[in-house]
């Protein structure tokens, strides 16, 4: 077992892991972050991605001791005192989900990619959620959330610390 | 799925990790950024019983400018490398292919080095690497060796890097003001290249006075498409006279055939990509 202390969602947890448990089962099954669901399994459809330190991963893609010391966002770390992120609200003000089953991936890389790029075209919305798939297929609107979003709340997603 | 069990050491400096990578008792990997050995160990494609997790050790990222050569440490990301001024100055086609990696997510994780090393035939860096003429900076036991790239591929997943090295940096010679381009052929998003196309050329007064063109996918390794480099000397930086020197791209060359597309089907995709590169080359 290997020790790490890893920040999620503004906790610090400190906790013994296998070398081999995957960051995306370590937020799961040790500190109950189920937000961030396991899709493919095979680094494909972006349902896990977080932030680490303040840019997007996809959690089966990295090991939880490769996380030691460093800071992760999940899902659930975004909406502030009942408040949702502007992301999230744009997600529901835009029906930009079906089952909703990526929809923590996709959030998780729209803000993410507005961070990059705060004012992106429609087709740099699509190539930046390349890594996110939707199995319902229901792009246009996300695609239409994220460009809503950027519209209207630039502010505070660019400038949220980093983590955010 | 969930890897095999192994034990795990982050070493903090080049020496410490190839003295890791000196037990006879252990089967070891590299972990680079993990981003193609994570699936591979998931899949339990391999069972190491010890991962070396090269991550921790500063000197290896960055991106340094020395003179006629841009450093770039083997383990810096993707994301740093296409976003890198210097490298989209220096090498162009570098930063360019870069782009065309993966997504976002795996930009951010995965690394030139680990790309490279890994040397998959449908990668995208080792096409660029090979044209651009870097050399390879491998440390072991012995100290330091300097490979050139066209020695480095050795055959698929297999590179000059031997069990007990690792890969440090690229050197690669500035390639200022030449125009450069990756042509991608993919069906679908994310995919891995059925074909690419690295080509950097230089233009003085509307003629094309070098160029350095490299296949992705067109065999086990990278290859130099000597030949369409030399028709194109001389020639005009334009539609027809670029085509027909692309023409003979798939010369020499042994693509697979897979479901994504047969052998012939590669050789026509070689010639038709290395038209459309070299031209979006020589626009820019």
């Amino acid at each position: 077992m290997a020790q790490i202390s890893i920040k999620v969602d503004g906790v610090e947890y400190a906790d013994a892991v296998e070398p081999r448990t995957l960051l995306v089962h370590y937020l799961r099954d040790q500190v109950g972050k189920t937000g961030t669901v396991v899709g493919c399994d095979t680094s494909n459809c972006g349902s896990c991605t977080v932030h680490l330190d303040g840019t997007s991963v996809k959690s089966c893609t990295v090991l939880a001791v490769q996380a030691d010391g460093h800071e992760v966002t999940t899902i659930e770390g975004l909406a502030k005192d009942g408040e949702l992120h502007p992301m999230q609200q744009a997600f529901h003000e835009n029906h930009a989900l079906q089952c909703g089953f990526c929809t923590p991936g996709m959030v998780m890389q729209s803000i993410d990619l507005l961070r990059d790029n705060p004012s992106p075209t429609e087709e740099e919305v699509r190539h930046g959620l390349e890594g996110n798939l939707c199995r319902c297929t229901g792009y246009q609107n996300i695609v239409k959330a994220v460009l809503a979003a950027a519209e209207s709340a630039p502010v505070r997603i660019g400038t949220a610390g980093g983590t955010l | 799925m969930i890897p095999v069990a192994f034990d795990y050491t982050a070493p903090s400096s080049v020496a410490d990790a190839v003295s890791a990578l000196g037990s006879d008792s252990e089967e070891i990997k590299v972990l680079a950024g993990g981003q193609s050995l994570i699936p591979v160990l998931r899949l339990r494609l391999a069972a190491p019983t010890l991962l070396v997790d090269i991550g921790r050790i500063p000197e290896l990222r960055g991106i340094t400018d020395e003179g006629d050569a841009l450093v770039i440490g083997a383990m810096t990301t993707h994301a740093e490398v296409a976003d890198s001024d210097l490298v989209k100055e220096h090498a162009g086609v570098l930063a360019k292919a870069t782009e065309a990696v993966a997504d976002p997510q795996v930009r951010h994780r995965g690394t030139l080095g680990g790309s490279l090393v890994h040397a998959d035939p449908a990668g995208d860096l080792p096409a660029p690497i090979l044209a651009l003429d870097a050399e390879l900076v491998i440390a072991g036991a012995d100290g330091e060796r300097t490979v050139p790239a066209a020695n480095f591929f050795h055959d698929m997943f297999a590179t000059a890097v031997g069990d007990r090295e690792i890969l440090t940096k690229v050197r690669i010679p500035k390639h200022t003001g030449w125009g450069a381009h990756y042509e991608k052929f993919t069906r679908v998003a994310q995919q891995w290249s059925i074909v690419a196309v690295a080509a950097t050329v230089k233009v003085d007064g509307g003629s094309i006075s070098a160029a350095k063109v490299a296949l992705t996918n067109m065999g086990a390794t990278p290859i130099r498409a000597t030949g369409v480099e030399q028709a194109l000397l001389g020639r005009a930086a334009a539609g027809d006279t670029v085509k027909q020197a692309a023409s003979s791209a798939a010369e020499g060359t042994n693509p697979p055939t897979d479901t994504n597309g047969d052998a012939s089907y590669r050789r026509h995709l070689a010639n038709v990509l290395t038209g459309r590169a070299v031209l979006a080359a020589a626009a820019n």
